[in-house]
């Protein structure tokens, strides 16, 4: 099960020139989607602006190519790669899974389509042990996610059954996969629902993948850019107009309105931040 | 028209829909991100904009002391046991603070209120607590707790 490849098994019944056009089609929906939710919503003008708006301020650092690359670096890295703009531990990891699991599955699924698309193309066993982990990670963080970390259940009490417009990405994400790995599993142990199933997932991913301008699946491209922006404003000095005195700046150590924490610690622990946003 | 939430900067994380005294942050149901549900009743008291981790909350203060061109940001480090403010003056004067929020870590000098004794008679005639109520004056038996009224609470957010 874990290393037969499921679209070279249906290959009988489903052309592998029709399983590509429809791997290329959700790849032009995707791109659609995105670039009409950008002009729809402006969030690209408005991206632009603010730029402008900032590196435009008195009292801004003109920032030169060199740092600007090393920022985009950073944000790749840390807001990207490892999702560092989370502040929640919980949070964080659940998304790096789920990250990860779609990339890895998505990756995976086009390799095999494209790459492997019969029983004639031996397909090498990594490739659908990849394609498990991958959806298996999506469904471990989705549904971790889902009924327990989603901030209308944990931090407001609402249902975790209680679904909106907001749930229509992660819905869609972990039927699909859900229904994806279930399809592979009865189609492997010859079961008469494995049929069923593939439509099932078939409407699924196609309504995961078409919902993008109605959902939050675009925010894979927009989250980066704003990571971005937001370490550029800090870099030229404007920082949102937000406060850069610090107490780290031994200057502010002696100023006399931080006399009252001269000999106090550093590190004074966490506050309203000790328990969980979970008094409802 | 009191706060707002940069929608681009929250991560969803809930810390502002917990700590409003108003109860008027919640999570919008399109985007499952914070946003004020009735600016109305928008106190301004600055505690959802302090707690916020991403700093994704701004007020937008009304026009007779707020003019165009303002800005007033604070910044909340409660690891450092700091609160920094800066006020940029429509004239582009600009005005910092950094103060203490604590003098202690933490959790290290909370009182045992249990512990302290009730107010006596002398002092609940005294000038401090005349004009309180009785139940805080504890002249007719004690707090009034929820249970104590046969009061329920009703679990969840509803709006």
């Amino acid at each position: 099960m874990f290393t037969s490849n499921p679209f070279a098994e249906i290959s009988a019944s489903i052309s592998p020139a029709v399983m590509q056009t429809y791997v290329v089609l959700m790849i032009v929906l995707v791109a659609a989607g995105t670039l009409f939710d950008m002009i729809h919503k402006g969030s690209a003008r408005y991206f632009f602006e603010t730029w402008r708006k900032s590196s435009s301020k008195k009292g801004a650092k003109q920032l030169d190519g060199g740092e600007v690359v090393s920022i985009a670096i950073k944000t790749g890295v840390v807001d990207v790669l490892t999702s560092g703009e989370f502040c929640n531990m919980r949070r964080r990891i659940a998304h790096l899974l789920t990250m990860y699991g779609f990339v890895l599955y998505v990756i995976t699924t086009a390799i095999m389509i494209f790459g492997y698309p019969t029983p004639a193309t031996a397909t090498p066993a990594i490739l659908p042990q990849l394609w498990w982990l991958g959806g298996l990670m999506v469904c471990v963080g989705g549904y971790w996610f889902w009924f327990f970390i989603r901030v209308d259940v944990s931090a407001e009490g609402g249902s975790p059954f209680r679904v909106m417009r907001a749930d229509l990405f992660i819905l869609s994400l972990l039927a699909s996969v859900t229904l994806g790995l279930v399809w592979a599993y009865t189609q492997t142990t010859g079961c008469s629902w494995a049929g069923a199933m593939f439509g099932l997932y078939i409407i699924a991913t196609t309504v995961l993948f078409g919902s993008v301008p109605w959902s939050k699946f675009a925010h894979m491209f927009f989250k980066p850019a704003a990571a971005f922006e937001k370490r550029v404003s800090k870099a030229n000095g404007t920082a949102e107009n937000l406060p850069t005195l610090s107490r780290d700046d031994p200057e502010q150590q002696k100023s006399h309105s931080m006399e009252l924490l001269r000999d106090a610690p550093m590190n004074m622990g966490l506050g309203i931040k000790r328990e969980p946003p979970r008094h409802y | 028209m009191p706060t707002f939430v940069y929608m681009t900067r929250c991560d969803g994380c809930g810390h502002c829909v917990d700590i409003c005294p108003s109860d008027i942050m919640h999570i919008d149901k399109t985007y499952r991100r914070a946003y004020n549900i009735e600016p109305n009743m928008c106190w301004e008291c600055y505690a959802c904009v302090k707690a916020c981790p991403q700093n994704a909350i701004d007020v937008r203060g009304y026009a007779d002391f707020a003019p165009l061109g303002h800005s007033v940001r604070v910044q909340r480090d409660e690891q450092k046991g700091t609160i920094a403010w800066k006020i940029k003056f429509r004239n582009g004067t600009e005005k910092n603070f950094l103060s203490p929020i604590t003098t202690k870590p933490w959790g290290t000098a909370i009182p045992k209120l249990a512990d302290v004794p009730g107010p006596s008679q002398e002092l609940r005639d005294s000038e401090l607590l005349y004009s309180e109520p009785k139940f805080i004056r504890m002249d007719d038996g004690g707090l009034h707790t929820l249970k104590s009224s046969g009061l329920k609470m009703k679990k969840g957010v509803y709006y």
